[in-house]
């Protein structure tokens, strides 16, 4: 469909808002209000057009074939005029000192409006700064524009913040007559609202500092950030999220220490607020770059020679590396024949080729996917805590398109479970992975291989009563009771989940998307989860999409040859060994941080990405090892071009990679992977896997998964001085209880081999179960949970007596 | 006195020999040779009378608008510094030789930390003192600025007025301050809604009780 702005013909989809094709045909129109992929809230009402000669707001107006549409008259003007001279009522003069000055949107609208005068005046009222925790909130400087609302309920899921009541005296009626009607009315509303926290003294969230990004003016403030920079000093250098597989696109806020130390340093993380965003760790965790002084050549030489003599045996690294650097493991590999050791990935790779092998393709689902579909299911994450970013696409798509979904997990996170009534939390219990894949299978797959058959006949027989409707000879409707027999999921009762509740969910719903996470990867039975899920992407409707645990896992399973460790010596790239060339603190050979490196990564939605670096690195890299071994590359982003082509890399150099999204919302970060190639180049093994039963048959109460709390996903964030926490076992109310726990107590943690002494500490947001987290290099939880995501473990409160 | 003269365009032109001769005559028989003479004697051995400034032992007073070495001024009154911080002397600076320290304070408002003007570099635009808002930094008289070396670092505490001697404090002039009758341009913000209101209530309690004595009582007070 057509249509016209100011002028020039559009194309626009049915059912898009003016405003979305005015910005996307890149025609300017005001909004302050408006956020990309949030419902419009008319708080602002700058984006008035006149459509077919009649005043309607851009936002909230969808198009119609043919409309004419002005945004530029002078009678529009005049009246956004008004709106701005509302807003500069009694709004500070303060952008001196104003974090925001420079890119205040209020500042730039007051310009662009050509606000030069002020007609009205009210009464001043207590406008105090209110400390939210993290962030500070200046009710003075803001504007009601409840971007911070919106974003947080349809983006992030927290709806951790509301409009409460200003208490400011309502405009005097005498300006009714003098200004416009919007003006006034926007005036009106402003005087009434201020924004609160839900429980009304402090945030109680998940602290993505969204909403502070949202904002227009300087009225939400990171407290980390306040008046150290001015906006205009800091420059900004595109990068990728380097800490969850979402990879966001992201800029570090760069600027010399101070006066006397002229090193850069970032002052803060920013974001493309409309198409992308950044969780709590992309957010506050920027200021871990390695304290290196400088290349230490003894340590550097002993390394090359251990190489050349052959004597490593094993690398283990982790996936918080680039592609160029998981590229040079493994052409080193290949040239010395040692083991590449990630645990965590060689468990992804194996269930990534499983499921490939399979299905005869990758997995199908994106996160756009997912902001697209209307009907969710997510089985096997913890999806909060693994990756925050997709917990707010889930949030976004079920709040934006009515969907429904379902969850599937045996710790209830209660935040998650509040988004929608239609969002359904299932408390499958432990080792229960296979039913929750079968039972999505029995109910919406068409036809079962014959090696599933058994699947189809999961049913059992059960009595209900039914009230029958009928007419008699006389034409009165007579009620009767029958008893009546209905087939019923067995697999549904083993999960103890009314299936009955899922035709009502389904109701209207069309674009199916499966979630899957951790669990099921480091499962035991993981071959056989992935055989299972390769005939969801089959034969269902549902699109399948997985999530690499950590940044980069899905490119090292594509790039390289893992293996189990052996015995012998081991260098630990980025991890502990025998020889660490690490950025840990105890390492023999400083390496890089992901923020002091050029490189890509590949995100969840298998799109290679672009990252730059913020901070100068003046140790070696690894480059410069594998340059002193034999290879050449002056750079390490040479590498990017030599990518392998049948892993389904295309051979684009790096300076060539973009990374940005265009006024359309349309990615253009980067490329995406050809799946295609990679599936082709799979060595195939058809053979069916055996549904191994699970061994896990402990009491369910004892369990505790691996998990961090949200937003600490690793020993690098860990690092920053945001976090900088020591771990603690996370645990909900129901497990304190069960256990005759305090909180905050010391607890013995244990199996029969080994002991952790740990603080327990109360997470309110979740039910019946408890977590161990990973970013504490000082707590080591692998050597009770080796590759598994949940385990039996005994726990007992030390008494000092 | 006269000042100027009328050039007369139609004056003869003086072209034969002999006209030429009488007018040497005429001027070696005038006085005003002498005069002339009498008057250079007179203004070289007038005492205190030299063009020259003897620098270093005398320096020139320059002019308010001359832009020489900044200052950081405060306030007379409160003796708080009076840079907020803003950056804009940061942002503006063509040659960048500004650079800021801020952070937040102890009392909760932006805190200059440090300060710094490379004057090395420093081409002396006066953009900085005509941009800032607060008229914080200004030029100062300090013109001396020869140095060993080519960066030369002028911090906050070399240029910020010291408190003992904000007696001292000159306001500037220059570039960038306010003009004589600024006050005329000021306009009532909306804050002034509260004085107007006070205003209204205080005429209308003076209204409803008009007596005499209330009027000579206030009249006193006014007074």
């Amino acid at each position: 469909m057509k249509i016209n702005i100011n002028g020039k013909e559009c194309l626009a989809n049915d059912g898009d808002y003016v405003l979305q094709v005015a910005r996307a045909n890149d025609i300017f129109i005001p909004a302050i209000c408006y956020l990309n992929d949030c419902s419009p809230t008319l708080a602002c009402r700058m984006c008035m057009v006149e459509i077919d000669g009649k005043r309607s707001y851009a936002c909230n107006t969808k198009v119609k074939d043919g409309m004419q549409v002005l945004s530029n008259t002078k009678e529009l003007w005049d009246e956004r005029n008004a709106i701005m001279q509302t807003y500069c009522i009694n709004h500070p003069l303060q952008c001196g000192v104003c974090d925001k000055s420079g890119e205040c949107e209020l500042q730039n609208f007051t310009h662009k409006a050509q606000v030069d005068t002020q007609n009205h005046w009210i009464k001043e009222i207590d406008r105090r700064h209110q400390d939210w925790g993290a962030l500070q909130y200046d009710p003075s400087l803001c504007i009601v524009c409840e971007r911070c609302i919106t974003v947080c309920k349809d983006k992030i899921g927290d709806s951790e913040l509301k409009t409460i009541a200003r208490g400011g005296d309502a405009p005097d009626k005498d300006f009714k007559d003098t200004m416009s009607k919007d003006a006034y009315a926007v005036w009106t509303k402003f005087q009434k609202s201020l924004i609160a926290p839900q429980n009304g003294t402090t945030l109680d969230c998940q602290e993505c500092a969204e909403c502070v990004s949202v904002c227009p003016t300087g009225a939400i403030i990171n407290k980390n950030f306040q008046y150290r920079s001015n906006a205009w000093e800091l420059t900004r250098i595109p990068a990728s999220n380097p800490h969850s597989s979402d990879c966001e696109l992201m800029y570090y806020d760069v600027k010399q220490r101070s006066i006397k130390d002229n090193t850069k340093m970032v002052y803060r993380v920013s974001n493309d607020f409309h198409f992308t965003t950044l969780n709590k760790a992309a957010r506050f965790a920027y200021d871990i770059a390695s304290d290196c002084k400088g290349k230490d050549e003894v340590e550097f030489n002993r390394l090359v020679s251990l190489f050349k003599d052959n004597k490593i045996k094993n690398v283990k690294f982790n996936s918080y590396i680039t592609n160029e650097e998981a590229y040079i493991l493994e052409l080193l590999r290949q040239k010395y024949g040692f083991n590449l050791v990630n645990n965590e990935a060689l468990c992804f790779q194996d269930f990534l080729k499983t499921f490939c092998a399979h299905s005869g393709s990758f997995y199908n689902a994106s996160s756009d996917d997912v902001k697209k579909s209307d009907f969710i299911v997510i089985a096997g994450s913890f999806l909060r805590h693994d990756n925050p970013t997709l917990s707010y696409k889930v949030n976004n798509a079920i709040v934006m398109n009515k969907g429904a979904g379902l969850y599937f997990h045996p710790i209830k996170d209660t935040k998650f479970s509040k988004i929608a009534k239609n969002f359904v939390s299932v408390n499958c219990d432990y080792g229960k992975e296979a039913q929750v894949l079968e039972f999505i299978l029995q109910y919406f797959a068409k036809d079962l291989p014959q090696n599933l058959a058994y699947i189809k006949d999961a049913f059992y027989e059960e009595q209900i009563e039914v009230e029958v409707k009928s007419k008699d000879a006389e034409g009165n409707e007579i009620k009767e009771k029958k008893q009546e027999t209905i087939k019923k999921s067995s697999l549904a009762k083993e999960l103890g989940f009314d299936e009955d509740k899922l035709k009502d969910l389904l109701l209207k719903k069309a674009n199916f998307t499966l979630i899957i996470g951790n669990d099921y990867f480091y499962h035991e039975n993981a071959k056989y989860l992935a055989y299972l899920l390769a005939n969801i992407q089959k034969l269902t409707d549902f699109k399948v999409m997985l999530i690499p645990p950590r940044t980069n896992t899905l490119g090292v399973s594509l790039l390289c040859k893992l293996s189990k460790a052996s015995d012998g010596f081991t260098l630990g790239y980025n991890e502990r060994g025998d020889f660490s060339f690490s950025n840990d603190e105890h390492n023999n050979l400083a390496s890089s941080n992901l923020l002091e490196q050029e490189g890509t990564f590949v995100n969840y939605d298998k799109r290679l990405v672009p990252t730059n670096a913020a901070l100068k690195f003046k140790g070696y890299y690894l480059n410069d090892l594998a340059n002193a071994l034999g290879l050449d590359a002056l750079y390490t982003i040479e590498y990017t071009e030599q990518l392998p082509k049948d892993k389904g890399f295309l051979n684009i150099a790096f300076d060539d990679l973009t990374n940005h999204y265009d006024n359309a919302g349309n990615n253009h970060r980067g490329y995406l992977i050809d799946t295609c190639e990679f599936v082709k180049n799979l060595k195939q093994d058809n053979q069916i896997p055996q549904n191994i039963k699970s061994t896990c048959e402990c009491k369910k109460d004892d369990i505790v998964i691996l998990a961090n709390p949200i937003g600490n996903l690793s020993k690098y964030t860990n690092k920053s001085s945001f976090f900088n926490e020591c771990a603690s076992l996370y645990a909900s109310k129901d497990y304190l209880a069960k256990h005759n726990l305090k909180e905050n107590s010391m607890v013995k943690i244990y199996d029969d081999k080994d002991e952790i002494i740990i603080k327990v500490v109360l997470d309110k947001n979740i039910e019946n179960g408890a977590y161990l987290p990973t970013f504490d290099d000082k707590i080591n939880p692998y050597k009770f949970f080796k590759t598994r995501r949940y385990y039996a473990l005994n726990i007992k409160e030390i008494s000092y007596e | 006195m006269k000042k100027y003269y009328v050039v007369d365009e139609k004056r003869k032109l003086i072209l034969t020999p002999y006209e030429k001769f009488i007018r040497s005559v005429k001027r070696c028989l005038n006085t005003d040779l002498i005069s002339g003479l009498a008057f250079i004697i007179n203004e070289t051995l007038k005492r205190g009378n030299s063009a020259t400034i003897k620098y270093p032992m005398e320096k020139i007073k320059l002019d308010n608008r001359y832009r020489a070495v900044h200052r950081l001024q405060r306030f007379i009154e409160s003796e708080n510094e009076r840079c907020i911080g803003c950056g804009l002397c940061e942002k503006i600076c063509i040659s960048n030789c500004i650079r800021m320290e801020t952070k937040l304070g102890d009392d909760g408002r932006k805190l200059v930390s440090n300060y710094s003007i490379n004057l090395g570099r420093c081409i002396y635009c006066g953009f900085c003192a005509e941009v800032c808002p607060e008229l914080a930094i200004v030029h100062g008289v300090e013109y001396e600025n020869a140095a060993e070396q080519r960066s030369y670092f002028a911090h906050k505490k070399d240029i910020l007025t010291p408190i003992d001697n904000l007696i001292n404090q000159v306001e500037f002039e220059g570039a960038g301050s306010l003009r004589a009758d600024a006050d005329d341009f000021v306009k009532v913000t909306p804050n002034y809604y509260d004085v107007m209101k006070a205003r209204e209530s205080e005429a209308s309690i003076s209204n409803s009780s008009d007596t005499k004595e209330d009027k000579t009582n206030k009249e006193a007070k006014d007074v």
